[in-house]
């Protein structure tokens, strides 16, 4: 059916036209950004997932062929899921607990506070190459100085990346030490929370916990939010330390007969990026890649979606 | 005047998105195509064409830019322009968008990569050409070069130099030891390698030799290369669980562990090591008396200048095919043609030279001190071969010596079971029988979705 409804006046469609042509001009740098560098890559992602494609042949349409391999016929995808969901449940929450931990002291802090900013804020310019490479040299568990210093001490020397169990705490200590860029935001929200809020609350008598929980925590609530969301994201796309520790640590350059074992020490560090590039890459198998680039996409868009809820709830109520 | 409902103009509008999407991603679907042989280089018409390859040391450069200088000499019309250090990832890139500025012969250091370079016919098949020259691969090249270099009978690469691998092990300490000759069997090996080690504390002052996967060459492929294990049946398909050697070498890794101290003890070990391709690999310092190694480490022994007696022997064999010995694990360099090459005439004429040529082959392997890949150049007198390098032209020249096979989706095969390996050095997995089944079946849906 039809809908019929009453035509416009030629100048009023003119100037509607211009209207239209000059908000479309204004969004077109944004437009074509999202269409090349998002729109297109994400169909073409979902075009692959359908098909059978190595690289160099013409991509053959397979149906559900690679999700049913990557669900029921590749162990280490779930493997790669269960670590993923590790990092970005414990990674982050403690990421985060300890930026705002640090922002605290370092806006407290009254003598020195120069010292602490810079000395937490530094270790971030750090490239993450670097930085992990620095990280498996001192926690190597033969010659590395922090495993020397237990044994000094008496207390148990781990084997860091070389331990399965102790290999994603070691990520999690190499990503709490660059928390610099938390930092940095953690102190600028808190320096603007209003100092009138905490004379009041001083005068009603509340303790330095309740400020914190009755007058700091409410008044950062967005950039926790914030922080949160962006370390999932970061949490969701962890692939360049985990892949520089394993190498470094298993100590195995990769040739014929040699391969380097991704996720080193027995899969513990492997995550969904890892997965990605080794299917496609290594496997030339370009559709099964897609599949989990897009099971990727998915997990991080309603991890993302599920707290931007929550926090116009939040919101809502404050 | 009516106007179509926003409805209406939606759907046209999804139509347009669909139409344009499906343009972009069939552009984005280019798939290779055939080039030819009719270049006029036969006739002495100039052509130039590309070469890339993935060396990067100087002395290597050197040796493969002499190579080509030498070649042009022969063959005045046919220019050849080099370019170094090209990964395989790039390599594969540019073979798929073809063009102009693409490669017409590629080499590569993986012969890993053989199975997809052949079953996709992105690297031409060389048959035909080796044919038409009388050139019989069987009768040119050794059995496990010319094994890797082809997949499921697609000749697609040749061995372009060659690693052979054997046993390093520490003459002093062996005098000290009261060890008189290298080790011929397994059973002769696991005793010296107790023999040979001194415990210090939790530690070692020495150990005899480092048995882990991690532990630089001492990978299961190459165990298993003294076992002659096939990796695939005749059906295609994983034959690591009922291949009875597989298991035999899990096994006998996991006693070798045990006895030297445990997997605990030897890891922390191993962490102690320093770079494998550095003065302080752990043979070369001294802490490990006995290392499997490829050849190239004999002119790293001589230039790091050890402070104490080294020499070479093939690495030992099991017990029950002590008759094998001498054998070893191989892999090499290999090289091809592009297939989307309009020059193809020229770059076989250049991809034999490299390959068959031997001189050539002779000159190249003495320069960079890989294995010659050619029966011939392996006999040839040019060959600069001092005992400790000629133990790994032997190696190579051993009918016995054996390879990893290549697979349509590359070494993806080797990483199932080199996982499975860690798990059983380790204790994780105690049933190998079952370790080995529900390895085997990973490894064959592996091959199964990239076909």
């Amino acid at each position: 059916m039809t809908t019929v409804i009453p035509t416009l006046p030629p100048a009023l469609r003119r100037k509607r036209r211009r209207e239209r042509a000059r908000t479309l001009a204004f969004l077109s740098p944004w437009l074509i950004g999202f269409g090349f560098f998002f729109l297109y890559p994400l169909l073409s992602t979902v075009y692959f997932s359908f098909t059978h494609y190595d690289g160099y042949l013409a991509p053959v349409f397979s149906g559900f062929r690679n999700w049913d391999f990557v669900f029921t016929k590749y162990p280490p995808f779930w493997q790669g899921l269960g670590n993923t969901l590790w990092l970005v449940a414990v990674m982050v929450t403690l990421r985060v607990a300890f930026g705002l931990g640090v922002g605290l002291l370092v806006t407290k802090v009254k003598t020195g506070s120069g010292f602490f900013r810079t000395a937490f804020y530094l270790p971030y310019l750090a490239p993450p190459v670097a930085a992990t490479m620095a990280f498996a040299f001192l926690l190597n568990p033969g010659t590395g100085p922090v495993n020397h210093l237990l044994g000094e001490i008496g207390l148990p020397q781990p084997g860091w990346f070389t331990d399965p169990s102790w290999s994603k705490p070691a990520l999690t200590m190499l990503a709490m030490w660059g928390i610099g860029d938390l930092m940095v935001i953690f102190m600028a929200a808190l320096l603007d929370v209003p100092r009138e809020q905490y004379e009041a609350a001083e005068l009603d008598g509340a303790s330095a916990p309740q400020r914190f929980r009755f007058v700091t925590l409410p008044n950062i609530a967005p950039i926790v939010v914030f922080a949160v969301v962006t370390g999932v994201i970061q949490a969701m796309q962890y692939y360049t330390q985990a892949i520089v520790a394993g190498k470094v640590a298993s100590g195995v350059i990769g040739g014929s007969g040699q391969q380097f074992e991704s996720g080193y020490p027995h899969g513990s560090t492997w995550t969904l990026p890892q997965m990605v590039y080794n299917l496609g890459f290594q496997h030339y198998d370009y559709g099964s890649a897609c599949v989990v680039a897009l099971i990727l996409f998915a997990l991080t868009m309603a991890f993302t979606s599920i707290l931007l809820r929550r926090r116009s709830g939040f919101l809502t109520e404050d | 005047m009516t106007r179509r409902a926003p409805s209406a103009r939606r759907r046209s509008l999804a139509g347009i998105t669909a139409a344009v999407c499906a343009t972009l991603l069939a552009s984005a679907c280019t798939g290779t195509n055939s080039g030819g042989g009719q270049d006029g280089s036969a006739s002495g018409q100039d052509v130039t064409i590309t070469f890339w390859h993935g060396w990067s040391q100087d002395n290597e450069v050197k040796a493969i830019n002499d190579n080509v200088a030498a070649f042009e000499k022969l063959h005045p019309n046919i220019h050849v322009k080099v370019v170094g250090n090209i990964a395989d990832d790039k390599a594969q890139q540019a073979l798929r968008a073809g063009g102009p500025d693409a490669p017409d012969v590629v080499s590569s250091f993986s012969t890993d990569n053989v199975g997809k370079f052949c079953s996709s016919h992105v690297w031409a098949d060389l048959a035909p050409m080796l044919a038409k020259d009388g050139v019989d691969p069987a009768k040119t090249f050794p059995a496990a070069m010319l094994k890797y270099s082809q997949y499921q009978g697609n000749q697609c690469s040749l061995p372009l130099l060659g690693d052979a691998y054997g046993l390093f092990y520490n003459k002093t300490a062996f005098a000290a030891a009261g060890i008189t000759a290298p080790p011929r069997t397994f059973g002769e090996f696991a005793e010296d390698a107790a023999k040979l080690t001194v415990t210090d504390g939790d530690s070692y002052k020495q150990l005899g030799f480092m048995p882990n996967y991690h532990g630089y060459e001492t990978a299961i492929a190459h165990y298993l290369g003294q076992y002659g294990s096939t990796y695939f049946g005749p059906d295609g398909k994983s034959d690591i669980a009922t291949d009875p050697t597989v298991a035999a070498a899990l096994g006998w890794q996991k006693q070798l562990v045990d006895r030297l101290g445990g997997f605990d003890k030897l890891e922390k070990y191993r962490t102690s090591f320093g770079d494998e391709f550095s003065a302080k690999n752990p043979f070369t310092t001294g802490q490990v008396a006995m290392s499997l190694d490829g050849e190239w480490r004999t002119a790293s022994l001589a230039e790091d200048k050890p402070d104490f007696e080294w020499a070479t022997a093939p690495f030992p064999v099991p017990d029950d095919q002590a008759s094998t010995y001498g054998r070893g694990y191989q892999t090499g360099t290999i090289v091809g043609i592009a297939n989307g090459s309009r020059k193809q005439t020229a770059a076989w004429t250049f991809v034999k030279y490299l390959t068959t040529d031997t001189d050539a082959v002779v000159s190249f392997a003495n320069a960079i001190h890989n294995v010659p890949s050619t029966l011939a150049a392996l006999d040839s007198p040019k060959l600069e071969a001092d005992p400790n390098f000629r133990t790994f032209v032997d190696i190579a020249k051993n009918p016995n010596s054996s390879t990893t096979p290549a697979s349509v989706n590359g070494g993806a095969y080797q990483v199932s079971l080199q996982n499975l390996s860690f798990r059983v050095e380790s204790g994780e997995q105690g049933d190998l029988k079952a370790g080995l089944t529900a390895t085997a079946k990973e490894i064959d849906d592996a091959v199964n979705q990239a076909k």
